[in-house]
């Protein structure tokens, strides 16, 4: 057993944290939301040129030959400076499924251009009445021409407006929540008939509702074979949790060590808040909850190779926790920093609300907490 | 002990139902949901049709224009209002200014500031935080220096609720600065159009704005407008803190917020049932209203106790604890029964006739109040405040 990093793991980890000091202070984040596009181009290069991009992929494609671990170290330093560029929609979640499912012509033509960072992607695979559950799907893929046609809609779809193409999954057969009958479609974000309502999102990320009129995709656009969609996404949403996990992580330490320098030197009654012992014990309580949520993201890290059962248990164990500690050390941080909390100009309310936005996402508390309970049901 | 309204009570319960029903401007109840800071003019035009009727203060002593409604019929009146959802009376005139003005003020100030209080021609703000005087207040440091029949106030106040509208402030300033801290301070009231007043806006977490930091330099307010001694404002002060935590349970409002989540979840479908259905929201759901229950009841047994001639003690910060949590837990599970459509941003969206897919006014608004409630474990004496209070004053720790 060994939770040490490699030298290689180290080294990324430290120009991952030289960039976000020195390239994305909280000002420089305040700038870039607040610009017409909402992310930066400059930033996505820059992380290109270190390598982030490419980091889990294999080098025949133009990557680095890493995996969930790199990832998961970006995810962590990205969510110490909530970064809104998208990593996890772009590199972790489409860069993925074409890595776990895609034919080598899509691997060669998809991989580098996300590596060099050329590309961008999002995952369109939420709808309007789904929820958190990835089979309810009523988006329509139907036959036609040499490909299929597509219609249908999707719901907050981040990181869309931003991008160039979408990964759309779709019915190609079956009823509404059917497990059987699912299939994922690249499809140029610009193609005839789709049309997007964009708008910010809550913790300064943008996203958007997109709708699908007769929309055309090519045989060659199938990724991972017709009907077989669901099993992929399934694991590739895992693996962005994995990565997520890591980042809720990050905002967390980040809230954390906010708290505890706060106590430290804000004065009330003639002495340091921190010298309160009720505040202590919440202080401490925030602490062991950042431990073991830090646990958690390095056990789903480990275990997303060992078996579709044993993945999906660990993978909604962590986004439970990550779930239930992140609104806590978010509402924590707040109500300790008094009034100073609830302000928009103090960083402290920006992670929390990242925090918040990372609970619904991917299925929150509850869904997870349902999924590892019926996933060990099935195990015995 | 007996629970039942009696036949007259009942009758006045339909008697204010119905006064709303048919006075409630059509425009406020018009409004969307998201658009969640409502202007000055829309909230004095409600306060200024109850004050009409007779209405807008029924606490108030008989003769400043209040009623003598018994506990039961006020209990009743401020129930109908959060179920119908009206939007609320700014309480810094109405609840905090005016009972110090009519309990420690002389006749000028009572004749001058109260009808205007009573009819919306002010508006109120509290300037009692300072930047390094939240908890311990008593810690204040804006200075009222005497300069003939005037002080000269120097300092800044933060946190100051909607003072942007604000015409008049009452504050707590340091007229002695060798007397122990609770021992200096003096209770002032401010013309905000005096010069020297200047207010910057503080924009929360949700993007509102609804506190302000406001600078006082050299500020030039008539002596006449202190109330009571000099150097003795802190015991007037705390008077008002008492009036401050008591209605602050918010049991009717929590319990208009419920029947709204009840809908939300109702609406939301999941797994192809409502959300109300599944067993594990329905458990968190059924749990928040017990909690509620039990608020309303000792809300009530507080109520009696009032009526018995008690004061309200220290139990009232069970009422301000247990309430605002709740209030907060409501959020909390709207924005869980909101999901995904929780993280749109719609501010400054123009939504009209336009229900894209799932995002609505109705969901839109649910972040932002959950984030926005954080605030209420915070201020009126923090949550943490109120547990110090009762651990001393009540279990006597
Ligand atoms: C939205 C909002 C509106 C407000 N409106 C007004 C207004 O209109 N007028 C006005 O005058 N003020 C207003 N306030 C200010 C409010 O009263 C203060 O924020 C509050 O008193 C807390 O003070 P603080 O913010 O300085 O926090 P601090 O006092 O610095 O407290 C920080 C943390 O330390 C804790 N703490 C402090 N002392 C102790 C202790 N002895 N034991 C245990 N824990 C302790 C607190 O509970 C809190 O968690 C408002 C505040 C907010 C957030």
């Amino acid at each position: 057993m060994d939770f040490s990093f490699t030298e290689e793991q180290v080294l990324l980890r430290n120009s991952v944290q030289r960039y976000i000091q020195d390239k994305y202070s909280f000002e420089a984040r305040k700038t870039i939301l607040a610009s017409e596009a909402g992310w930066s181009r400059d930033n996505w290069r820059a992380f290109a040129e270190l390598g982030l991009l490419a980091a889990p992929f294999a080098e025949e494609y133009g990557g680095f030959g890493g995996g969930a671990l790199e990832a998961m170290i970006i995810m962590e330093e990205f969510g110490k400076g909530l970064v809104v560029e998208p990593y996890l929609q772009t590199v972790v979640l489409c860069g993925g499924l074409i890595n776990l499912a895609g034919s080598a012509a899509q691997k060669s033509e998809y991989l580098p251009k996300i590596a060099s960072g050329e590309l961008i992607m999002a995952l369109a695979h939420a709808e309007p009445q789904g929820r958190f559950n990835l089979a309810d799907i009523l988006t329509r893929a139907e036959k036609g021409g040499d490909g299929f046609v597509l219609n249908g809609a999707k719901a907050v779809v981040t990181a869309a407006p931003w991008a160039g193409k979408l990964i759309i999954p779709a019915r190609t057969s079956g009823a509404q929540r059917d497990r059987r009958g699912v299939t994922l479609f690249i499809v140029d974000k610009n193609a005839p008939g789709i049309s997007c309502r964009d708008y910010p999102t809550i913790d300064g990320q943008r996203a958007s509702e997109i709708s699908f009129e007769n929309v055309k995709a090519g045989g060659n656009a199938v990724l991972g074979g017709v009907g077989a969609g669901l099993a992929i996404l399934e694991e590739a949403v895992d693996r962005a949790i994995a990565a997520q996990c890591a980042e809720a992580v990050g905002c967390m330490r980040v809230l954390t060590d906010a708290t505890v320098e706060y106590c430290k030197t804000r004065k009330q009654f003639g002495q340091p808040i921190g010298k309160f012992q009720v505040l202590q014990h919440r202080m401490v309580d925030m602490f062991m909850e950042c431990e073991q949520s830090l646990s958690m993201t390095y056990m789903v890290n480990l275990k997303l190779d060992e078996g579709e059962a044993e993945r999906i248990r660990a993978a909604s164990a962590a986004k439970a926790q990550i779930g239930k500690a992140g609104r806590f050390v978010g509402q924590q941080a707040i109500q300790l920093h008094g009034g100073m909390g609830m302000t928009d100009e103090l960083n402290v309310g920006h992670y929390f609300k990242r925090l918040t936005m990372i609970d619904a996402q991917f299925g929150n508390v509850d869904y997870h907490l349902k999924r590892f309970a019926a996933a060990g049901q099935t195990d015995r | 002990m007996d629970l039942k309204f009696t036949p007259e009570e009942i009758a006045f319960q339909h008697e204010v139902r119905s006064f709303i029903a048919e006075n409630y401007p059509a425009e406020l109840r018009a409004r969307r949901k998201l658009e969640r800071e409502f202007d000055k003019r829309e909230y004095l035009s409600w306060h200024r049709i109850l004050a009409q009727k007779g209405w807008v203060a029924p606490s108030w002593p008989r003769e400043h224009g209040g009623t003598d409604w018994t506990p039961a019929k006020k209990y009743i009146f401020s129930n109908e209002l959060a179920l119908a959802g009206t939007i609320p009376l700014i309480g810094f005139g109405l609840n905090l200014a005016a009972p110090v003005i009519w309990t420690y003020g002389n006749q000028a100030q009572k004749d001058y500031f109260l009808p205007r209080i009573y009819n919306g021609v002010d508006w109120w703000c509290q300037g009692y935080s300072e930047p390094g005087a939240g908890s311990d207040l008593a810690g204040l440091r804006t200075r009222a220096v005497r300069d003939g029949d005037h002080y000269v106030i120097n300092g800044s106040k933060t946190w100051t609720t909607l003072a942007q509208h604000a015409d008049m402030m009452f504050c707590l300033v340091r007229t002695d600065a060798d007397a122990k801290p609770q021992a200096g301070i003096s209770f002032l009231l401010v013309d905000m159009k005096t010069p020297g007043i200047s207010v910057r806006p503080i924009i929360t977490l949700d993007g509102g704005h609804e506190v302000n930091e406001i600078f006082l330099e050299d500020v030039r307010t008539p002596v006449a407008n202190r109330i009571g001694n000099e150097n003795e404002g802190w015991t007037y002060a705390k008077v008002l803190l008492g009036h401050e935590r008591s209605g602050i349970a918010g049991v009717a409002r929590s319990k208009q917020q419920i029947a709204r989540l009840k809908k939300i979840a109702s609406d939301t479908q999941e797994e192809g049932r409502p959300l109300l259905l599944d067993p594990d929201f329905a458990h968190r759901l059924a749990a928040l209203e017990v909690e509620l229950l039990a608020l309303e009841f000792t809300d009530l047994r507080t109520l009696a106790a009032l009526n018995a001639g008690q004061s309200p003690g220290a139990e009232s910060s069970i009422l301000k604890i247990k309430g605002t949590e709740i209030q907060q837990r409501i959020t909390e599970l709207m924005l869980e029964a909101a999901g995904i459509y929780g993280a749109p941003d719609l501010r400054g969206m123009n939504l009209d006739g336009d229900n894209f897919m799932g995002i609505s006014a109705e969901l839109g608004g649910i972040a932002p109040d959950y984030l926005n409630m954080r605030k209420s474990s915070i201020y009126g004496g923090s949550n943490e405040i109120q547990r110090n209070i009762i651990a001393k004053a009540v279990l006597g720790l």
